[in-house]
């Protein structure tokens, strides 16, 4: 399939729309990407990581006792959530903050709505050497406290954004307040597939491994390819990962599940693609929830790290295209496919990652019991233990 | 080139001065008074006006400039909003916007809107020259003035074609940062003119920071226009009531008014 992918653009989406003053900084670290890419000792530094502190390959684990509720058809899921620190969020943060040292710089900066990416961009700083200040909105502060400890613990500075929404598109704007003013000094470790050239491409490299490892797994465990690969979708980082590798093979659907909240209908909602309209937002063209005066409206889901009102730019393509196709999931779906993990493999799933478990529950009943889905299994639900619980009404 | 914006940089000139630039968003603190506000400033001395298109995104401001779009928001100021107040500025008048807006009211219809109620240029923060052609084509038909914004960190290479994309005037971004008053200018502003001065003969205003006599006295050496927002918005935030304000601001643009004639 021919794709078009010139100045970091993908079809009429992507690009660049930022101060001019962030420019020089996008242009750095541009070249650091595409240097990295092509040397193998930054390649192998990654590699070793990888197997060393992240704990990759991460492995396939089938989940036969879920498969009942998914028209019997063979669910596979790649352990994302075995990873150092809990998600995905580790790959790209490790590849990023080593980029960071390539470019001679000493502090990152991050965004987090979940916390996950947060945690993971303060341990590759522990790691590394290097300060780390995460900007969360306040509102996320207090969904997730745990996470914010945890960032805390491994010496990060957690800045809570008070502004607008108080949540991760506010915490991204404050982030990129703080990049353009200490840029010199400072990279910005972007948590997800969205914001300006190059972090689109360079976010997406880094978790392509997720794609790479799961297709060649899956061909030795089953002999041939999934029918379906499904992830979840807020900024879209762990569905482009485990997408991308499967791109050229045309007989695997790619399905996205964004975040229905209360349902589209009810405008409560964070399903940017099912539900909005195209736009620019936080440096790059996509879908975007917004008004008719293109103001960002505020999006919603029991999940924090899905709760954006925007998505990667690539995934707008891929859906424009017809190549992947996108889903929301409500919240109580969600919560309904998080609880039935839980109880008949015993995994307990990040709630965004729920959002891709209720997508098989629809997908494998519609496909039956002769289809194969892989399922990118982002993350873990120890951080929303608390949130889960006053779900289903346990006492804490 | 739009005439009327030209007409001003060369009034100033012939006085040996520099242009006076006010900005404010429309609809705060509500939309009419922010009518009442800007005619406060140009009654003061204001040679210029941007009118903010406020936007609940913005990336490029302080926590003041945050502050009166959230409130303007709040009024739910629309694009009509802006064009009605630029429509009732008796000076020359730009609108200052990030591109989604433009964008969600499709660039021919924005442009069409803005030339009918007299505006004379745009100020596009956060568009770039990559992701202009439509946005060039469109402001020539219509002799919109396109103000791109450069920055200290804009590289040799780059600089050049920035400054080629602008008509109006080119601003200069006295320092790596947001929007809002600082205690001295930048040291940076005046290289970075220099620079720009090097590659266009379009009048270069200065912006971020600047909030007193004395900073515009100063930048006004090098520069042929001094913007000021952050601290005619300040005035208004702090005022006891709507006179208050309006004389507060009357008596900044007169202070700043003297200050770009070197006073």
């Amino acid at each position: 399939m021919e794709r078009t992918e010139i100045l970091g653009h993908f079809g009429q989406f992507g690009g660049r729309f930022v101060p001019e003053a962030l420019i020089a900084a996008l242009e750095e670290l541009e070249a650091a990407h595409v240097a990295a890419k092509l040397d193998p000792d930054f390649q192998n530094e990654l590699a070793e990581l990888h197997r060393t502190y992240t704990g990759r390959p991460s492995i396939i684990t089938e989940a036969k006792r879920f498969a009942q509720h998914a028209g019997n058809a063979t669910i596979l899921l790649k352990r994302e959530d075995l990873n150092h620190t809990g998600s995905h969020k580790i790959n790209n943060v490790l590849g990023q903050a080593l980029l960071t040292k390539r470019m001679g710089k000493k502090r990152i900066i991050a965004e987090t709505g979940a916390g996950q990416h947060g945690v993971a961009s303060a341990t590759a700083a522990a790691l590394l050497g290097l300060e780390c200040v995460v900007y969360m909105g306040e509102e996320d502060t207090k969904r997730q406290a745990l996470n914010v400890a945890r960032m805390k613990l491994l010496g990060a500075s957690v800045v809570p954004v008070t502004t607008g929404s108080r949540t991760l598109k506010d915490a991204i704007n404050e982030a990129m307040r703080d990049w353009v003013t200490n840029v010199e000094s400072t990279h910005y470790l972007l948590g997800t597939v969205a914001g300006p050239h190059p972090f689109p491409t360079m976010v997406r490299d880094f978790h392509r491994i997720i794609g790479v490892e799961a297709r060649e797994q899956v061909l030795n465990l089953m002999g041939r390819l999934p029918d379906a690969v499904l992830a979840c979708v807020g900024g879209g980082s762990n569905a482009i990962g485990i997408f991308h590798p499967f791109i050229d093979d045309v007989g695997v659907r790619l399905i996205g599940l964004e975040a229905g909240g209360s349902g589209v209908e009810t405008g409560k909602h964070a399903a940017t693609i099912v539900g909005g309209s195209p736009g620019v937002l936080h440096g790059t063209r996509s879908y975007v929830l917004q008004d008719e005066n293109g103001q960002t409206v505020e999006s919603h889901s029991i999940s924090a790290g899905l709760d954006y009102p925007g998505v990667g730019p690539e995934h707008a393509y891929l859906h424009e295209i017809g190549r992947a196709e996108y889903r929301a999931i409500t919240d109580d779906q969600a919560m309904h496919a998080f609880a039935l993990l839980s109880k008949t493999e015993g995994i307990i799933p990040a709630i965004e990652t729920a959002h891709a478990l209720a997508g098989a529950l629809q997908v494998g009943n519609e496909l039956g019991s002769e289809a194969i889905l892989l399922i990118n299994l982002s993350g873990r639900g120890d951080k929303d233990v608390k949130t889960a619980a006053n779900y289903f009404g346990i006492p804490l | 080139m739009n005439k009327k914006l030209q007409a001003v940089f060369d009034q100033a000139k012939l006085e040996n001065r520099a242009a006076l630039i006010g900005y404010m968003p429309a609809g705060f603190p509500n939309l009419e008074f922010s009518k009442r506000i800007i005619a406060a400033m140009v009654d003061g001395g204001v040679d210029i006006v941007e009118v903010g298109f406020p936007y609940s995104d913005p990336v490029m401001d302080g926590a003041v400039i945050q502050q009166a779009a959230e409130i303007a928001l709040q009024n739910k100021t629309s694009l009509q909003d802006v064009f009605e107040v630029v429509n009732s500025v008796d000076v020359p008048a730009l609108v200052m916007t990030y591109w989604n807006p433009i964008e969600r009211a499709g660039v021919a219809n924005f442009v069409a809107g803005l030339a009918k109620s007299g505006g004379v240029g745009v100020i596009t923060p956060d568009l770039t020259i990559e992701e202009s052609a439509e946005w060039i084509s469109a402001t020539k038909e219509n002799e919109i003035g396109r103000v791109y914004v450069v920055a200290p960190s804009s590289s040799d290479e780059r600089l050049p074609k920035v400054v080629d994309a602008c008509s109006g005037f080119v601003y200069a971004a006295s320092l790596m940062g947001v929007t809002g008053a600082r205690t001295a200018v930048s040291g940076a502003a005046q290289q970075l003119v220099e620079r720009v001065r090097k590659h266009t003969n379009l009048p270069v205003a200065v912006g971020l920071g600047v909030s007193t006599r004395e900073q515009a006295a100063q930048v006004a050496q090098y520069a042929d226009g001094v913007i000021v927002g952050s601290a005619f918005i300040k005035l208004v935030l702090e005022a006891a009531d709507e006179k208050d304000a309006l004389e507060r601001v009357k008596v900044l643009a007169s202070e700043l008014a003297q200050g770009v004639r070197g006073k």
